[in-house]
């Protein structure tokens, strides 16, 4: 059977320059970096040139990259680490879109008496950026925003956002985890402060990531237990997940340009065929300001799972917003954050493409998606056909 | 992806029964667009009063969707008496089973089809067999409902009930209210109340002062440090100055300095006195 894998913001497959790069410090190059002889020697050079790939690819300097071990540690570390090391004491701002690693650690800080705002956000999951303002006018603040939604690829104006928070003496994180290896981001011309990227969502495997610290920046390790990471991250390296890393970045940058516009082309595909011949469907979020790769949308009547399991059938990976997919008995947070209808939200699925995928993808999609939907319709007591 | 049986997944693949019968005998609905899952069962009966026909709409995932197919091959054939004796676990078991957080969805065949008998004896289209207090208002469920769940499935904990008929399961407001009812059935009695300590106003000597303060820390501090890996020990108290000290996680927390300032002051001038000022006590 044909498999067509459409959940790359879930995570994405290991490239294979990216598997081929990392081998070696699997097999023979297995030395610790710290250590004082030809082993651990020969390991260093490569960490410290996957940290150069990965300063080059966002715009930033070597030493303002430490390796993590996945993006909600980065996000942690930005959030905890920060509000730690602060002199004062700090407000925190974040949106009610965000993903939990950044939502968690904010209850966490709420627990302990901090002030934690959760900025709202329009139907197309904008946020509204004079209320930011106003709540900056409030005292000093850290604010973490995520650069790109990963559930409907809405791009927030980091740029705008971070001079707003620099003008206002606060501290400014980004949580870049989906927006990396999708669109180009450039920390020459934006003034984030601390900004998190993940490994496997950009063709690297699972277990490394990046939290980009401006020089200057103050932020407590959360990790205690060795000099690693300039002593921001105690711990032996993961020497191969950092090689990988490192050129994941080198690959994603030589051509990311090219590849949104080719993704984005797909992908506006898929969702133009999907909305002409599924009627009482709709695209959630902001169209005009989105990842060339993501699209989410909504079958009213019919549930998430049941689709998915569908898709499934037919070798086709995507995912759901919907309450049964998770678990849980309440429909995403980001979906419910836009004030999309309940008929929506429990039918909304994302689709996410990467480099990986062609035209002959969209195209079996598009072939076997509209008989699901009107099957599901069918049985529903709320369905048209 | 959920450990679906092979049952559950052909009946999702392939429902039995669906739609909807013309003059039906009975009509039960259950569920709503906004909870997620909704089903619709009509049923027709033969000149000896079985089931003659049963039909099924449902909105909601691959196990709703299941559990409704299951329902209606079940009760065809039998009498109404026979078929108001199916419970939900009746149902997850001729499916073999159902992963636990779905086990609402047993639940919601058992009440379509209670209400569609309800509908033909009395006649009644309210959609309601018991007018009852509702417990969880997310998803209307009521102190009933609850009931009945506890009592079929043997419930112990509130999070099964959520996953049973999904009460507690959005804002989670209720779920002092649902446990207090689980311990109800299960013979416990509502739980003791915690005698309040003293409020603030009254004068205290210095041992009871110390007494109060030492309590008012393990309720109302201690738990929450705890979770976080920490500790807080009363070291002093002078006059209304109460020297603590951080241990654990939180001794080198800088956090925890603000939590020192801000919770621990907080419920000790609430619990023990207005005046009370928390010092970290000297290494």
């Amino acid at each position: 059977m044909k498999q067509i894998y459409l959940d790359n913001n879930a995570t994405t497959a290991v490239a294979p320059e990216v598997l081929e790069a990392m081998t070696p410090f699997l097999k023979e190059l297995w030395g610790n970096p710290s250590s004082m002889h030809v082993f651990g020697g020969q390991v260093r050079r490569h960490v410290e040139r996957a940290r150069r790939q990965v300063a080059d690819f966002i715009g930033a300097d070597q030493p303002e990259i430490v390796f993590t071990s996945c993006g909600t540690e980065s996000n942690n570390m930005a959030i905890l680490g920060t509000m730690e090391a602060a002199a004062e004491r700090m407000n925190f701002i974040t949106t009610r879109v965000e993903h939990p690693a950044v939502l968690e650690p904010a209850r966490k800080l709420k627990g302990l008496g901090f002030n934690v705002i959760e900025l709202d956000v329009d139907s197309y999951g904008q946020i509204d950026l004079g209320q930011l303002k106003r709540y900056l006018g409030q005292g000093p603040a850290l604010v973490s925003i995520m650069w790109a939604n990963n559930e409907t690829g809405v791009i927030f104006p980091i740029r705008e956002i971070a001079e707003m928070v620099k003008g206002a003496g606060g501290i400014m994180h980004t949580d870049a985890v989906q927006a990396a290896g999708k669109i180009p981001i450039d920390l020459r011309g934006t003034k984030a402060d601390l900004l998190s990227l993940s490994g496997h969502k950009l063709h690297a495997p699972k277990g490394v990531a990046a939290l980009y610290i401006r020089r200057g920046t103050r932020v407590a390790p959360l990790i205690h237990g060795g000099h690693q990471e300039f002593g921001k991250r105690g711990g032996t390296e993961n020497v191969p997940g950092i090689v990988a890393l490192g050129k994941a970045c080198e690959l994603s940058a030589d051509s990311i340009s090219e590849e949104a516009a080719r993704v984005a082309a797909l992908r506006d595909r898929l969702q133009e065929g999907i909305l002409k011949m599924c009627p009482d469907t709709r695209v959630n979020g902001d169209q005009t300001r989105r990842l060339p790769n993501t699209l989410n949308i909504s079958f009213l009547y019919v549930e998430g799972e049941s689709i998915l399991y569908h898709l499934s059938d037919l070798g086709v990976a995507a995912s759901s917003g919907s309450a049964c997919t998770s678990g849980s008995l309440e429909p995403s947070h980001v979906i419910r954050a836009m004030g999309v209808p309940f008929i929506a939200a429990h039918g909304s699925i994302r689709f996410s493409l990467s480099r990986y995928n062609t035209g002959d993808d969209v195209d079996y999609v598009l072939e076997h998606l509209p008989p699901i939907i009107r099957k599901l319709r069918s049985i529903s007591p709320f369905g048209r056909m | 992806m959920w450990e679906y049986t092979d049952k559950v997944l052909d009946h999702f693949r392939n429902p039995r029964n669906v739609g909807v019968i013309d003059n039906p005998d009975g009509s039960g609905e259950v569920g709503s667009m906004a909870c997620g899952d909704a089903l619709k069962l009509t049923f027709k009966l033969d000149a000896n009063k079985r089931i003659a026909e049963a039909k099924f709409q449902t909105f909601g995932c691959a196990s709703a969707i299941a559990s409704s197919s299951a329902l209606t091959e079940m009760i065809k054939g039998k009498t109404l008496e026979e078929a108001e004796k199916i419970t939900n676990q009746d149902i997850a078991d001729y499916l073999g089973g159902l992963p636990e957080q779905k086990m609402h969805c047993s639940v919601m065949g058992r009440e379509a089809l209670e209400l569609a008998i309800h509908n033909y004896r009395t006649g009644d289209t309210s959609g309601k067999i018991l007018e009852g207090r509702v417990i969880c208002h997310c998803f209307g469920v009521t102190e009933e409902e609850i009931t009945r769940v506890v009592r079929d499935n043997h419930l112990t904990g509130v999070e099964q009930v959520t996953n049973y008929c999904k009460a507690g399961g959005a804002c989670g407001k209720c779920r002092d209210d649902i446990a207090a009812i689980i311990a109800k059935i299960n013979g416990l009695g509502p739980k003791n109340e915690q005698p309040r300590p003293p409020r603030p106003g009254r004068a205290l000597t210095t041992l009871q002062k110390i007494k109060l303060i030492e309590e008012t820390l393990e309720k109302e501090v201690r738990p929450a440090l705890r979770k976080d890996g920490g500790d807080i020990e009363l070291i002093d108290v002078a006059g209304n100055d109460v020297f603590v000290a951080l241990r654990g996680m939180c001794a080198n927390c800088q956090v925890a300095r603000f939590t020192l300032k801000d919770v621990v002051e907080a419920r000790l001038k609430e619990f023990v006195s207005p005046d009370i000022v928390v010092k970290e006590a000297p290494p």
